[in-house]
């Protein structure tokens, strides 16, 4: 016996996109486990004379790095008796209960353990996330964060992707090097770029530590975000860092006027191979407790560039989602990932960003690729410039702000063109390797960098070490644009230069508005209380997402096109006819009259002349009404029928739709329905005539074969719907049908 | 009239008479006409460690302890130069100093006035020596 075939189906399935990712079993003791892990500690605080002797199941003597450390910065133990005793459940539905403020929960997580924390987010489904995610961001507005690189670090096309994210309302832009000398010439074009584009955005280069904060101490970055943490010690120590050394960091870069911002996110401890056999989100918990403790501001997770490790265990998506909400419940502001490629898979991709789309965040993406992907070298570009119109229609349908605006191509093309002539300003003004007209040119309306000129790449490192040597700084570059005639964009540098001074960015969630107004959880907090309450999308901010460039006006579509002489003349009422070879052609109220193509763009008298000439050819003999009483094809196709000496009509809505109807039929059944109007061509209408007049004679008729598109709807409802909304209009209520004939 | 963390935030529009930079430019006064004029000198353009500390009671003010504490080590950084704060965060890494080390990195602090900085470091060094996180002697 020969094996069973294997089925089409599964083998097609096998060879999708999805399936180019290796989903696994759950394999705990690899930490290969999303949320509620068998070996997770359960929640535990002991405290005796002020001192903690016992965390989430180790004594003191067995205190990790890290238990150590939230000990001494992270627990408040003036609020830990209280929090710890509310039963989980009573907590978890406290996140969800938009009558317990933000605040109330703020102050009960001082006090929670890790293990408290993982334990109740982990009880919430997916929907109570997004509810409580909703509730607890920091500021009240949403936001995003660009990723602006690309592959040959060309100056002018990173000046111009910077503008074009700036323009478009992105409040932070994220640059890098693939070499890393670059880095001030990046972290320069990028300053240039974000503000052409729209004063106030905050900008970084994510580059090692001294440089860091060499470009930082210029003036030439003002936010970073690379400070890592893990969950566990091995891997922390792995890292090269401990608790104390990544909080001193974070306190050395505030001291330069740098806005700081930790990483974390589920998986990276299973990827470094020490996750001790605990849950993504157990371990996860830990990180942000210690990101709080660290006095961090903010941190950026939801996996970050393990998101693929995470989805590829059951209940990924969900403990992604989880732990955004623990760091918003510890009060922190959160960039919320969806950077890094989650999957091969569109329809998986934007399933799992709707956990932070849909409630928002403070960031939406920690780095939406500005650029198209292959420029991306973060290895990010989840979603990118491709996908720019997908995003802002998500927007629009579910009226919620995701942080990027529309923008028209034209508004685009002069801020991009603005910047890249900025930049070749500054280069020149400093001495730097020339941009050239063909750069800006290129920069401004390409694609990619594949489209950009080469540069002579020897020569812009020299520069970039000389420019750091000679100490080259944001008030130069202020200058270098004031001479050069780019005053505005020299305003909004020294405009940076007063935010540093005033630091008032370096609290929580900050961002700046075009005219410098900082807004923050201090001054712009979240006090979402329910329907009503809190960020709403409305009023102008609206109207602006909804205004996408491609966004048609419906009373510019289906109107009456220039030709004016008639098609068809109208004569008496219409009797019954007693031609028993008569088919009746029954034309809707607006054919050739009011409207006068079908949706297909088929004039009505070259429709008109192939359905006569198909009748004829099968030996029947058309006659024409007009139907006025009714705009369905259904009635328009009965009546005629009624109306037919051999009970047959062939009826003709504007658009294009037809029946073959019989006069003892139910007005709502048919002989024949053809209502794939957008597929038919003239061929189509003379094979409709030719079946009506064959049921007519009495013939056996095979039906007009027809052709099926199921992508028609969604491309052509709307025009249907205008369409026929100008049949109705054409209706006149209780009118006979009269009969016409055909103009000469 | 007397610093009120609640209503005082942002300081750049609320308070800008209370910022200065470390030479003692008024915040107003950092424009682009100053810098035409010669009169904006860039290693100048920083937040002092005073304004850190509004920013510290800011944050305090608003319930959030740690990131207090965290502007407060920072403002006592404003007074390192680079290669000192990294001197200082490379020793904290893991097995790279011993425990005399850290203490004499914890003196020093002391000494330039980085009293939180200083307990900081000795707190470290606590936990090091009980995880074998020092280097050895």
């Amino acid at each position: 016996m020969s094996e069973p075939a294997g089925s089409a189906r599964f083998a097609a399935r096998a060879g999708s996109d999805l399936r180019r990712e290796l989903l696994v079993e759950s394999w705990p003791e690899l930490g290969l486990v999303a949320a509620n892990g068998p070996a997770d500690p359960s929640p535990e605080l002991v405290v005796v004379d002020g001192a903690v002797t016992r965390l989430d199941g180790r004594a003191a003597a067995d205190f990790d790095v890290i238990d150590r450390f939230l000990v001494a910065h992270g627990l408040d133990l003036a609020v830990a008796e209280e929090a710890m005793a509310l039963p989980d459940e009573r907590l978890a539905r406290m996140l969800v209960d938009v009558d317990v403020p933000r605040d109330e929960l703020v102050r009960l997580a001082r006090g929670l353990t890790p293990a408290k924390l993982a334990r109740v987010a982990g009880m919430l489904d997916p929907v109570e996330l997004m509810m409580a995610l909703k509730k607890l961001r920091a500021r009240r507005d949403p936001g995003n964060q660009a990723h602006v690189t690309n592959l040959k670090e060309s100056p002018a096309l990173l000046a111009a992707d910077a503008a074009e994210a700036a323009r478009r309302g992105f409040d932070e832009l994220e640059t890098t090097v693939g070499v890393a000398r670059y880095a001030p010439l990046n972290a320069l074009a990028l300053l240039v770029g974000s503000q052409t584009g729209r004063p106030g955005v905050m900008t970084q280069c994510a580059v090692e530590e001294r440089r860091n904060l060499e470009l930082a101490i210029r003036g030439l970055v003002t936010y970073a975000e690379t400070l890592s943490v893990y969950g566990t010690e091995p891997v922390f120590a792995d890292g090269d860092d401990t608790p104390w050394s990544k909080a001193f960091l974070a306190s050395a870069y505030a001291s330069r006027g740098v806005k700081v911002r930790f990483t974390s996110g589920t998986g990276s401890e299973a990827l470094m191979g020490f996750a001790q056999g605990h849950s993504m989100l157990y371990l996860e918990s830990r990180c942000v407790s210690i990101v709080r403790a660290a006095g961090a501001q903010g941190v950026q997770n939801g996996s970050i560039s393990c998101v693929a490790l995470v989805l590829a265990v059951p209940g990924g998506t969900r403990a992604i989602l989880a732990e955004n909400v623990l760091a918003a419940w510890l009060d922190l502001e959160v960039a919320s990932g969806n950077d890094a490629i989650s999957s091969h898979s569109a329809i998986r991709k934007t399933a799992k960003l709707m956990g932070q789309f849909l409630p928002g965040t403070d960031f939406v993406t920690s780095g939406y690729s500005v650029m198209p992907r292959s420029d991306n070298t973060f290895g990010g570009g989840n979603y990118d410039a491709d996908d720019i119109d997908e995003w802002l229609t998500i927007q629009r349908d579910w009226q919620v702000d995701g942080g990027i605006d529309p923008v028209a191509e034209g508004e685009v093309l002069r801020v991009r063109e603005r910047a890249a002539r900025a930049v070749q300003a500054v280069f020149a003004e400093l001495g730097l390797p020339s941009v050239t007209d063909a750069e800006v040119a290129v920069a401004t309306s390409g694609h990619s960098s594949r489209d950009m000129p080469d540069r002579d790449r020897a020569a812009d490192v020299e520069a970039a070490d000389e420019l750091l040597a000679r100490g080259v700084s944001a008030l130069d570059v202020a200058l270098a644009l004031d001479r050069r005639g780019f005053v505005e964009v020299a305003e909004a540098v020294v405009g940076m230069l007063r935010q540093r001074i005033a630091a008032d960015y370096l609290q929580t969630a900050a961002v700046i508005e075009p005219d410098g107004l900082v807004r923050s959880a201090v001054n712009d907090p979240n006090a979402y209380l329910g329907p009503g309450t809190g960020y709403r999308l409305e009023g102008e901010r609206w109207e602006l997402l909804q205004a996408l460039p491609h966004v048609v006006d419906p009373r510019q579509l289906a109107s009456t096109n220039g030709e004016i002489r008639a098609i068809v003349d109208t004569h008496e009422t219409a009797r019954r006819g007693d031609d028993a070879t008569e088919v009746v052609v029954a034309l809707g109220p607006a054919f050739g009259d009011e409207l006068r193509e079908t949706i297909n763009g088929l004039p009505h008298g070259e429709v008109l002349d192939a359905v006569l000439e198909g009748v004829r050819e099968a030996g029947g003999s058309p006659r024409l009404v007009r139907i006025r009483r009714a705009a369905d094809v259904a009635f328009i196709a009965h009546d005629g029928a009624v109306l037919s000496g051999s009970g047959i009509a062939l009826g003709l809505q504007s658009k294009g739709t037809a029946v073959i109807h019989r006069a003892d039929l139910q007005p709502l059944d048919n002989l024949e329905l053809f209502g794939m109007s957008p597929l038919y061509t003239l061929e189509s209408y003379r094979a409709m005539g030719r079946n009506a007049a064959g049921y007519a004679l009495g013939r056996r008729v095979g039906p007009v074969p027809t052709e099926l598109d199921n992508f028609a709807r969604a491309k052509l409802i709307v025009l249907t719907t205008l369409l026929h909304a100008r049949e109705a209009a054409a209706v006149v209520p209780g009118a006979p049908a009269v009969e016409l004939a055909r103009s000469s | 009239m007397a610093f009120d963390p609640v209503t005082d935030y942002p300081l750049g529009r609320r308070r800008p008479e209370l910022v200065r930079t470390p030479s003692g430019t008024p915040l107003e006064a950092v424009t682009l006409d100053a810098a035409r004029e010669g009169r904006l000198v860039a290693s100048d353009m920083r937040a002092t460690a005073e304004t850190l500390r509004l920013q510290a009671e800011v944050a305090r003010a608003a319930g959030r302890a740690q990131l207090a504490e965290g502007l407060e080590r920072a403002a006592e950084l404003t007074g390192l130069d680079d290669d000192e704060l990294l001197a200082v965060y490379t020793a904290l890494r893991p097995s790279r100093s011993t425990a005399a080390e850290l203490e004499e990195w914890a003196a020093r602090l002391d000494n330039r006035g980085a009293g939180r900085n200083a307990a900081f470091v000795r707190e470290a060094l606590g936990a090091y020596r009980e995880r074998s996180l020092l280097a050895d002697v």
